[in-house]
């Protein structure tokens, strides 16, 4: 069965399924509350048997604000599908179903995506942070994070206290370490040219 | 008058088995030629530190080839790669279970500055948890960079007031 043909037999079967824009492949809108039971008919039914990845977009103004996106692998026919949810809940803490219970993969891609855009995958058997510690506050890869970071504390209080050391602002456009950015390009530091706002200088708010 | 004899080397048969020395340059001389380093090896530097070890720069030249994985058999740690704020605490309880004398080198620009990571996860530069003999710099560094540096290190030891240290309680 061609690619093309899915669409039509994914939508004969939920119809709430939407296509979605896309360079590639083909990219479907699931609503958040089908998605076990559409990911668990792409895999029994579609041969979509292998989960490649499980990633977040935050729309920042947009409304919902943060989306799930899965990409799928079928590797008898070996075609890629992307489905996007849209995540449920406020824009503080997004909901949307886990996919442990349909693919095992899913379960650290969920924690990766937990970790760095706060979405809550319900139903998750271990939704702990993966990649930052624990005790982490903020969520980093969310628009209003700054992507030199947020001033707290060291994951170990014993060796915060015995070195004095906190979670700093990495210097971004200043500090004892950062080459100026007038010279030569040869002598130059490699870093972001857009410096529009970044700890020295605020986001500028959208009108 | 200009003795005949111009020979100044150490002579057992005049001098017997005995050498006239500082307590502090023997102590020294031992701590530089064995040197067991900790590799401490955390990102694409620990690369670099390996081929440092194999046969075509072996480090094992300055007598610094026994890369013990325990920190409590070291005595250099080579902080090879990025410290993130979560490996921080690690690193520095690893450091404190070293045994004195001990020293630190920070090997490329992560461990020494951050380098280009200037993100909210990692640390900018390890000298904020650990006292930093020797900084390498180099992203990664060669193999060249890291010998240079112990070799280095062998000579700020060899100047170090190693009785001193010795007798302190």
């Amino acid at each position: 069965m061609a690619i093309a043909d899915l669409l039509p037999e994914v939508s004969a079967r939920f119809p709430e399924i939407t296509e979605r824009e896309s360079l590639d492949w083909l990219a479907i809108n699931v609503p958040a509350s089908i998605l076990v039971a559409v990911m668990t008919y792409l895999r029994d039914e579609q041969g979509f048997d292998l989960l490649t990845d499980i990633s977040g977009v935050d729309w920042d103004k947009d409304t919902p604000r943060f989306s799930s996106v899965y990409h799928l692998l079928s590797t008898g026919k070996h075609t890629y599908l992307r489905v996007v949810t849209d995540c449920e809940g406020d824009d503080e803490s997004p909901r949307v179903p886990s996919l442990v219970s349909v693919w095992p993969a899913a379960n650290w891609h969920e924690r990766e995506a937990f970790d760095m855009f706060g979405i809550r995958f319900e139903g998750h058997p271990d939704l702990r942070r993966i990649l930052m510690w624990d005790d982490y506050p903020y969520f980093p890869l969310r628009k209003e994070f700054p992507l030199a970071g947020i001033e707290t504390e060291l994951p170990d209080p014993e060796v915060a206290e015995e070195t004095g050391v906190g979670v700093k602002a990495a210097p971004m456009a200043g500090g004892p370490f950062v080459a100026p950015q007038e010279s030569h390009m040869s002598r130059r530091e490699p870093r972001a040219r857009d410096e529009s706002w970044n700890e020295g200088r605020e986001k500028p708010q959208h009108q | 008058m200009v003795s005949a004899n111009q020979e100044f080397n150490y002579n057992s048969k005049i001098e017997g088995e005995v050498i006239v020395s500082k307590a502090s340059a023997v102590v020294n001389w031992i701590r530089t030629h064995s040197m067991w380093p900790m590799p401490m090896g955390l990102a694409c530097c620990a690369i670099e530190l390996m081929a440092a070890g194999a046969s075509r720069f072996d480090i094992s030249r300055f007598g610094m080839e026994v890369m013990r994985f325990s920190p409590r058999q070291s005595d250099v740690m080579i902080v090879a790669g990025t410290v993130t704020y979560k490996m921080a605490p690690a690193v520095r309880r690893i450091y404190d279970q070293m045994a004195d004398p001990k020293w630190v080198v920070a090997m490329g620009a992560c461990a020494s500055s951050g380098g280009m990571y200037r993100s909210y996860a990692v640390l900018q530069g390890v000298d904020q948890i650990l006292p930093v003999d020797v900084y390498i710099s180099g992203c990664p560094p060669r193999p060249e960079a890291l010998l240079d540096a112990m070799m280095k290190l062998q000579d700020k030891v060899r100047k170090e007031p190693a009785v001193g240290n010795l007798l302190r309680t």
